[in-house]
């Protein structure tokens, strides 16, 4: 139960901006990840609010108080690592019910809490065992299970699957949102994986050197990018970018010329854009339609056929491949030439510097 | 596959340096058994009926046990007070490093560069005018600080072997650096403070130069006691030698008993 608020957060290593000016609201019982490239900071943003790591210029607030020289165990905040970091000298209830017994808890209580927190991570089985005797995903449970026992306010999770097979990572990542649900606390999660971000968060944080690039519900961050870092970084496969040039604007709509002279007329309304402007069109593979004749298209280099869906590989004749997403009764083979259009109302469009300033939208 | 066409000359020669170096010591031993007229004989006598003479008259006269007793208790003393200062310091270093603990950890290890005699006149006239001389505690205090050095170095590289984000865990648990050190550093790094703490009752057991600048009959460890044999009376070969064997037997007992974790404590880090 913590609602925590970052002011103009900022951390310095030496002459190294690791973080920079981070303003971030976040609300009690949300489920927060932090997601970017490795480097971007986010494991900094991360260790800051839990007191692991000095916060060089800035304000971080819980639930109202200024927390920047509070100590990590006073913040009520519990945090899992990415290598679990249990202690390997002790059992796993041992492990569970160490913060409870350094901090003089009655015998009976520390044991209440273990059984309660094994009871949900279905623990109970293994409580005897030291962690050397677990299996990774076991080992992962404890170290959740290990956050839970000390009943804390919010927990931090530091890419706590990334050490875990991918089966076992889907099986996780549902346990942890049910966890969220039945917690009702407060949970950031920092991945590189958007994936783990898209399907677990409330709210994503997209980051890139130190700085936010964007913060919005999965779905916001997917369908409308603020720019280009975040569209090329939230979904998989990748959005499509095309290079294009405004030539003609006006009546709602603006002819956008794409390369090798094919236009395109896009639906938006007059004064966002001025005619001869650089922009690029991001389309996300199911923004694109086969048919007849269209404005892109090419030869099918190739095609993957995921049984749900199929992606096709067209490489158009400058050489640029654009992803596209069909069906799965799909009957495109490899070598043919296809045409692409645009779906009506699909889309982004982004100004020379990389932001986003219109996204169409299906009405 | 190499190893397996190897020459044995290779192995020869190393048999042949190994007994070189092992030499003095099995002569030493040889000549324990040895009465005096035997052990001065020229040529020397390699085949002789064995006595153990020398040995009776080594411990009879000489008070070897009171000698032995207090190398084992400066030995022991002054390991603890290494351990003691060492584990907390070692702690500091390897988990709060600062800006100047890189520079710290060398200057500590240079101190071990200087030769000893270069401070004899200052610690001798500190233990005097603190009334030490001829005390065990000199001795213990002293050995301590010579081997210190060492054994925050061993710590040091031990701690370092230690994941940073258990001790992480431990405080996001709330355990301040106390409880870190007793209930983590304590058990986990445990073989290393063993071999560290193996390897300074050794050097200290074999310590000579303090001992005998410091102490006499009083305090004096089995440096001091091999040393007054040495006597203006003339060198008396086989009891100087009986006594020699008599000191160092136990610590080559304890230090081959030790050798194994002791080479996994000095070459930790090193592999893995």
């Amino acid at each position: 139960m913590a609602a925590l608020e970052l002011r103009q957060v900022g951390k310095w290593y030496g002459g190294f901006e690791a973080v920079k000016s981070v303003d971030l609201t976040i609300e009690d019982r949300e489920f927060i990840v932090f997601v970017g490239p490795s480097g971007c900071g986010k494991t900094t943003l991360l260790r800051m609010i839990a007191g692991l790591e000095e916060i060089s210029s800035g304000d971080l607030f819980i639930d109202g108080e200024r927390a920047n020289a509070v100590p990590p165990d006073k913040r009520g905040l519990a945090m899992v690592f990415q290598s679990y970091a249990l202690y390997p000298h002790m059992t796993v209830a041992g492990n569970m019910g160490f913060a409870l017994k350094m901090a003089g808890a009655p015998k009976a209580e520390i044991e209440q809490k273990v059984n309660g927190a094994a009871r949900i991570l279905q623990l109970e089985p293994l409580l005897g065992r030291k962690p050397r005797a677990l299996s990774g995903g076991q080992r992962q449970r404890v170290a959740i299970g290990r956050a839970i026992v000390r009943n804390p306010r919010g927990f931090l999770f530091d890419e706590p699957l990334s050490n875990l097979d991918a089966a076992l990572r889907v099986q996780m990542r549902t346990e942890l949102v049910r966890l969220h649900q039945d917690l009702a606390t407060t949970m950031i999660y920092v991945t590189h994986d958007q994936v783990e971000a898209m399907t677990m968060a409330d709210r994503i944080v997209v980051l890139n050197g130190g700085r936010i690039e964007q913060v919005g519900t999965p779905l916001e961050l997917y369908q409308r990018p603020a720019n280009l870092f975040v569209a090329g970084f939230i979904g998989s496969p990748k959005m499509n970018l095309f290079p294009a040039r405004a030539v003609s604007v006006g009546n709602g709509a603006v002819t956008l010329e794409l390369s090798a002279g094919r236009t395109l007329s896009v639906p938006m309304p007059a004064g966002l854009i001025a005619p001869g402007a650089a922009v690029t069109l991001g389309t996300r593979p199911e923004h694109l339609a086969l048919v007849d004749a269209g404005p892109f298209g090419g030869i099918v280099d190739v095609v993957e056929h995921l049984g749900v869906e199929t992606l096709l590989y067209v490489k158009d004749p400058e050489g640029v491949t654009t992803i596209v997403r069909t069906d799965d009764l799909s009957r495109v083979r490899q070598g043919e030439t296809v045409s692409l259009a645009l779906r009506p109302g699909r889309g982004s469009l982004f100004d020379a510097s990389g932001h986003a300033f219109f996204h169409l939208s299906p009405t | 596959m190499r190893e397996e066409k190897a020459p044995p000359a290779g192995a020869i020669a190393a048999w042949a340096a190994a007994f070189v170096m092992f030499f003095p010591i099995l002569w030493m031993i040889i000549t324990a058994f040895k009465t005096e007229a035997q052990a001065i004989a020229i040529p020397p006598l390699l085949f002789f009926r064995p006595v153990l003479s020398s040995f009776a008259a080594a411990l009879e006269e000489s008070g070897y046990v009171h000698f032995a007793e207090n190398s084992i208790i400066v030995s022991l003393a002054s390991t603890a007070l290494a351990v003691l200062i060492a584990f907390p310091a070692a702690y500091a270093m390897a988990f709060q490093p600062g800006k100047r603990t890189q520079n710290l950890l060398v200057w500590m290890l240079s101190t071990k560069m200087l030769p000893p005699v270069g401070v004899l006149v200052p610690i001798y006239l500190i233990c005097r005018d603190a009334g030490l001389l001829d005390t065990r505690t000199a001795l213990v205090i002293v050995d301590a600080l010579m081997n210190l050095p060492i054994v925050v170095w061993m710590l040091y590289s031990f701690f370092r072997d230690i994941p940073r984000d258990i001790l992480e865990a431990a405080q996001m648990d709330g355990i301040g650096p106390r409880g870190q050190m007793t209930h983590l550093l304590l058990p986990l790094a445990s073989p290393g403070i063993a071999s560290a703490a193996l390897l300074s009752i050794i050097l200290s057991w074999n310590e000579a130069f303090w001992s005998i600048n410091l102490t006499a009959a009083h305090a004096g460890t089995l440096a001091t006691f091999i040393a007054r044999y040495t006597a203006p009376e003339g060198l008396f070969w086989a009891k100087l030698s009986a006594a020699s064997v008599l000191a160092v037997a136990p610590i080559l007992v304890f230090g081959s008993l030790a050798q194994r974790r002791m080479v996994r404590g000095l070459t930790v880090g090193a592999v893995k």
